[in-house]
């Protein structure tokens, strides 16, 4: 049949993926901590239909052959890592990282999970949990009567207890760090699992290692660029229909066929 | 049988393969760094005893459109984009020294730097790039990397190596199968001090959708000319039959 519709069919798919990926980067504008993800494109492989160089007569040669593409196809999708932006809002659980680094937070299953989403509350036994409910690793709990909690920047967790003007320190949080974030799996609620491209973590304290420090008060918004979004969006959209005009000519062409022999 | 039935069909048939052409670069239109294919027709005459009448068409690929494409700015330090001239050099799944302008880089399980699609990216001294644990990394404008290591003080930067940038002349490189640019007999090109790369952008596919569209247009009229040949090549055949039939 004509080669032309399977190639476009191709171009079809493609765009089809990236809008996905498009609409789940414009559904997460305003979730915090989250990280935006792009498709990378790459041509399929070229069918030799004409070797160049072969002899087209004894004494002459194929200057350049006949090599036809195939079409494109989605070769992976990327997640970018930049930092969103640092929004202010006084509340004591809200923690930021101002830098590189994630959360560790301990997943129903014992696995850990990693998350830049610092949005914490406490749970019935007054643990530092995410908003899923999911313990914060290194097992920080809040005496009772905690009148009010203070993170440093380096990590410090202090506390003033009801009865004491002196406040009295509790613990200490961490920072994972990965040599290659973009290897990290995104498994949805915001968390990320360690893979055998994101390398193994390491932990440290905030600002040492490499790792940011924390901004207690604070939240790091989505880094989705709205309209970057809808601007891709629009070359998606055109693109796929011009694909589709293809498959519309090549089916003319065969029809005519059909019509006219 | 009437030759020209023939003719008419290697035209139908040569033109729905200039077809595949156009299409496969109109389904790139959106790949990073893609280069579009030309598509052209040519006149391949049947030598032989008699007459020399007979011309069959034959679609090939000249070459391919090395225009740069637009660039486009993601502010990411791995996105790397050629300004003008020039190409990044990989490492083809063969082991030979390949070239393209995808320039979504990343960093594989082996940390080693790889195009968006896991072509490594070679150094200027011809090893492919490793990069150990890194803090931060910018690339500069003529390739070089520096990386603030893990836990260093921005003081400690190091310079680690350079991106290889070629700038052959130009119809020395070809698009081979598996969509890379290669050097004739794959020998590997020397690098050249000129080209700069601009960290933070992308190069978008260079393929202009218009040209693409209006030539699948005129082709498919085309192919509806060939067609028509065989129409009246048949009606020919079949009045010939008509006149010459015994009753």
């Amino acid at each position: 049949m004509h080669g032309a519709l399977f190639v476009a069919k191709t171009g079809l798919s493609a765009q089809d993926t990236s809008l996905k990926v498009i609409s789940n980067n414009l559904a997460n504008v305003s979730t915090v901590g989250f990280k935006k993800d792009r498709v990378v494109f790459e041509d399929l492989m070229y069918q030799i239909q004409r070797q160049p160089g072969a002899q087209s007569a004894e004494d002459s040669q194929l200057p350049s052959g006949l090599q036809l593409g195939s079409g494109v196809r989605v070769a992976g999708t990327q997640k970018l890592f930049q930092e969103g932006e640092l929004q202010t809002t006084g509340e004591a659980f809200d923690i930021a990282i101002a830098g590189r680094g994630f959360w560790e937070v301990t997943l129903p299953n014992g696995d850990a999970g990693y998350t830049r989403q610092g949005q914490f509350q406490l749970n019935s036994d007054n643990e530092i949990v995410t908003s899923e409910g999911y313990v914060l690793a290194g097992g920080i709990t809040l005496p009772a009567e905690v009148q009010s909690m203070t993170v440093g920047v380096d990590g410090t967790v202090s506390a003033i207890v009801q009865g004491s003007a002196t406040p009295q320190q509790i613990g200490q949080l961490q920072l994972a760090d990965f040599v290659n974030p973009q290897g990290l799996q995104a498994y949805g609620q915001n968390l990320f699992l360690e893979t055998a491209a994101s390398g193994t973590p390491t932990l440290a304290n905030p600002g040492e290692g490499g790792t940011g420090q924390l901004r207690q008060g604070m939240l790091e918004g989505s880094n989705v660029n709205a309209v970057e979004e809808l601007v891709n969006m629009i070359t998606t959209q055109r693109a796929y229909e011009m694909n589709s005009k293809v498959i519309s000519t090549a089916d003319q062409m065969l029809s005519f066929v059909t019509q006219n022999l | 049988m009437d030759k020209v039935l023939y003719l008419a069909m290697s035209g139908a048939r040569e033109t729905m393969r200039s077809q595949q052409a156009h299409a496969n670069n109109l389904a790139n239109a959106t790949t990073t760094g893609f280069k579009a294919d030309f598509a052209q027709a040519r006149a391949m005459q049947v030598h032989g005893d008699g007459h020399e009448s007979r011309v069959y068409a034959m679609a090939e690929r000249p070459g391919t459109n090395t225009a740069s494409g637009t660039l486009m700015q993601t502010g990411r330090s791995l996105d790397v984009a050629v300004d003008g001239d020039g190409w990044l050099a990989v490492l083809d799944s063969n082991g030979n020294e390949a070239y393209t302008r995808q320039g979504e880089l990343q960093i594989n399980q082996f940390n080693q730097l790889v195009t968006g699609s896991g072509a490594r990216v070679m150094g200027n001294g011809g090893i492919p790039i490793t990069l150990p644990p890194f803090e931060k990394l910018d690339v500069g404008g003529d390739g070089t990397i520096t990386i603030k290591p893990l836990g260093e003080g921005a003081a400690e930067l190091a310079i680690l190596d350079r991106i290889k940038l070629v700038k052959p002349e130009s119809g020395e490189l070809f698009k081979s199968t598996d969509g890379l640019m290669h050097s004739g007999n794959n020998q590997p090109l020397l690098p050249d001090n000129g080209v700069k790369l601009r960290s933070g952008f992308v190069e978008s596919s260079n393929v202009n959708s218009i040209t693409e569209l209006t030539s699948i247009i005129d082709l498919a009229r085309q192919f509806e000319m060939h067609v028509k040949m065989m129409k009246t090549a048949e009606e020919n055949s079949s009045a010939a039959t008509k006149i010459l039939s015994l009753q």
